[in-house]
């Protein structure tokens, strides 16, 4: 026990230091964890977390017995995100190979410099730019008009809602996806590529008995990674849009909990769906790392 | 068996042939379109002159009549889109400064291996990082902290990134630790070894991870949705989604000009669109600078 005072009195000072930012974590990290006990309740925003009447797992029905707008959600959710993992995922991976083979170091930068930007812009910013690009009176709609072509009908379009929402997850963050690839790349040994090629192999086959195998564990991680995030795809983008399509067409589980709980003052339900989800979520996560460990892979963290 | 010529290897791949470059030469320019037109359109169109923008029906690629900068003056002349680029302003400088400081004491405090409570402050951490606490348990602890309708509530919240704190003690530990030794036997201070030869020593990864909290503070959207009913707090990315997105009509009474007549709405949406891009492209090129490093070192040690 002496021992212990002893090393806090020579250590208090790096206690001090990080108590401020531990504060902060606790406060808004672990704190918010108790408000999960509405979704137990019937929560009413005037009586407070204390004075709601408690109602068990009513709250629950919503995720066991299917309701029509919670099964709607958890389907978009899904569709979307396998349309991230076959369509999104490897775009950065072509752009990457292109990149990587350039003889040019000029033009490299200066295409990375253009294609990482779109990153830095907010989604407000791309959905505006796109609206401004396709919407009605857009860019090439009015260059459409002008050339006796009809209008292309995107923004607002049901229809086109899953595809526009892509497009703009692929301009927004394919060109900073290849800054890991990238990374990779310019790791893999070059004597490899020149043992292969006094064999007689050419460039593609380099590229895919070398430079694609050289990627494989970086993209099996990443996929990992994805995995344990299946749940959250696209809040911010999807409920600056969701006024021009409806709910059927775009409404993702986030939404679904905002949308009901805060707006519709559903509490208890919306909580509880949230608090399934991030059950189900963390259970992903670490699924997905003991499938990294497994697969001989760093995965998020060690344990 | 015929004698080939020598081959030009160029980091051991053969020399790429003609058509190959040429697929390569297209393919990137078309990415590289795809990413610059739409800025060129949403500059030009908001200098464009008012007549050429209802002439070309809202979209202006390449204004020919010269520049007008109308719409700007308009925006900019005391009315809602000056009083939440204000607003932005506030927030992402105070952001910024409190995130930097609460990330910077918390990742010197962990790299201190070997002190009291080092490990579990650690692990709190790095499980913080593994689950996100929910929206309606969030929103709930904003209200009982009477944050609600404050700007706080927009700031506080994201005020420390576990992410953001893991590569800065990874940054710390990776510097020589005789200079803190030797600095603290010559009786330097805990505080004075990290903001005297710590923090200096660091000034690479603090203004990566400072950029990034100022690009995400000054982009901050959905906080301010959910905790700011009172739209004279609203930040710009809000006025911004409420004029361009949803494109309400924006009046002379909204801007603050009432005497002048109005430039066209796409020409005031555009200009606010602008303002709201400029000040990225501005710390771009910073980042930039340092951001390969900062990613990976995220990426390797997170």
């Amino acid at each position: 026990m002496t021992a212990f005072l002893q090393r806090l009195r020579r250590d208090y000072p790096v206690l001090l230091l990080a108590i401020p930012g531990m504060l902060v974590i606790c406060a808004f990290q672990y704190y918010p964890l108790w408000g999960n006990v509405i979704a137990f309740q019937d929560y009413q925003p005037y009586l407070g977390v204390g004075k709601s009447l408690w109602n068990g797992v009513e709250n629950f029905g919503v995720v066991v017995n299917g309701d029509p707008e919670f099964v709607n959600a958890v389907k978009n959710t899904l569709i979307l995100t396998a349309i991230q993992t076959v369509i999104v995922f490897p775009a950065p991976i072509v752009v990457a190979l292109v990149l990587h083979s350039l003889l040019s170091n000029r033009i490299r930068q200066f295409v990375q410099t253009v294609i990482y930007l779109p990153h830095f812009m907010s989604w407000v910013i791309v959905v505006a730019v796109f609206q401004q690009m396709l919407g009605g009176t857009g860019m090439i709609n009015n260059w459409l008009r002008s050339h006796g072509y009809d209008p292309i009908h995107v923004i607002g379009n049901v229809d086109a809602f899953r595809a526009l929402l892509t497009s703009q997850v692929m301009w927004k963050d394919t060109g900073w996806a290849t800054i890991l690839f990238l990374a990779v790349l310019s790791q893999i040994d070059r004597s490899l590529y020149e043992a292969s090629a006094v064999d007689g192999a050419g460039r593609w086959r380099q590229t895919w008995h070398i430079t694609l195998p050289g990627l494989k564990p970086i993209i099996i991680l990443l996929l990992i990674l994805k995995l344990g995030d299946s749940l959250t795809v696209g809040f911010e983008q999807i409920i600056l849009q969701q006024q021009a399509v409806g709910v059927d067409a775009s409404e993702v589980l986030d939404t679904y909990v905002y949308n009901n709980g805060i707006l519709g003052g559903d509490w208890g339900v919306s909580a509880a769906v949230g608090l399934v989800k991030s059950v189900v979520a963390l259970v992903l996560v670490l699924a997905a790392n003991k499938l990294a460990h497994r697969l001989g892979e760093e995965g998020v963290y060690r344990g | 068996m015929s004698a080939k010529p020598r081959q030009v290897l160029v980091g051991g791949m053969p020399m790429p042939g003609r058509a190959e470059s040429v697929v390569k030469a297209v393919f990137l320019t078309v990415i590289c379109a795809l990413v610059i037109v739409p800025f060129i359109g949403v500059i030009s169109t908001s200098l464009a002159s008012p007549d050429e923008v209802i002439r070309a029906g809202g979209f202006v690629l390449f204004p020919k009549d010269g520049l007008d900068f109308s719409a700007y003056r308009s925006i900019l002349s005391g009315g809602t889109v000056t009083e939440a680029l204000l607003v932005s302003a506030f927030i992402t400088l105070v952001g910024t400064a409190i995130a930097l400081t609460l990330t910077c004491t918390l990742g010197w405090a962990l790299s201190r291996r070997g002190t009291v409570g080092n490990k579990p402050l650690l692990l709190l951490v790095l499980i913080s990082l593994l689950f996100n606490p929910g929206l309606i348990p969030t929103y709930l602890v904003v209200q009982q902290f009477g944050l609600l309708d404050s700007l706080w509530a927009v700031i506080l919240p994201v005020s420390i990134s576990a992410f953001n704190v893991i590569v800065v003690r990874a940054y710390f530990i990776g510097l020589p630790a005789a200079v803190f030794d030797s600095a603290q036997i010559d009786g330097a201070s805990e505080w004075r070894t990290f903001w005297h030869i710590g923090l200096p020593l660091s000034k690479a990864v603090v203004a990566v991870v400072g950029l990034f909290y100022g690009v995400s503070y000054w982009n901050s959207f959905f906080g301010a949705l959910l905790y700011l009913n009172d739209s004279s707090k609203w930040p710009l990315q809000l006025v911004l989604r409420t004029y361009v997105v949803n494109g309400v009509e924006i009046g002379a009474q909204d801007l603050g000009a009432a005497s002048e007549a109005l430039p066209p709405q796409t020409s005031i949406q555009m200009a606010i669109l602008m303002i709201s891009v400029v000040p990225i492209l501005c710390v771009y090129p910073f980042i930039q600078r340092h951001f390969a490093k900062g990613v990976l070192t995220g990426a390797v040690k997170g």
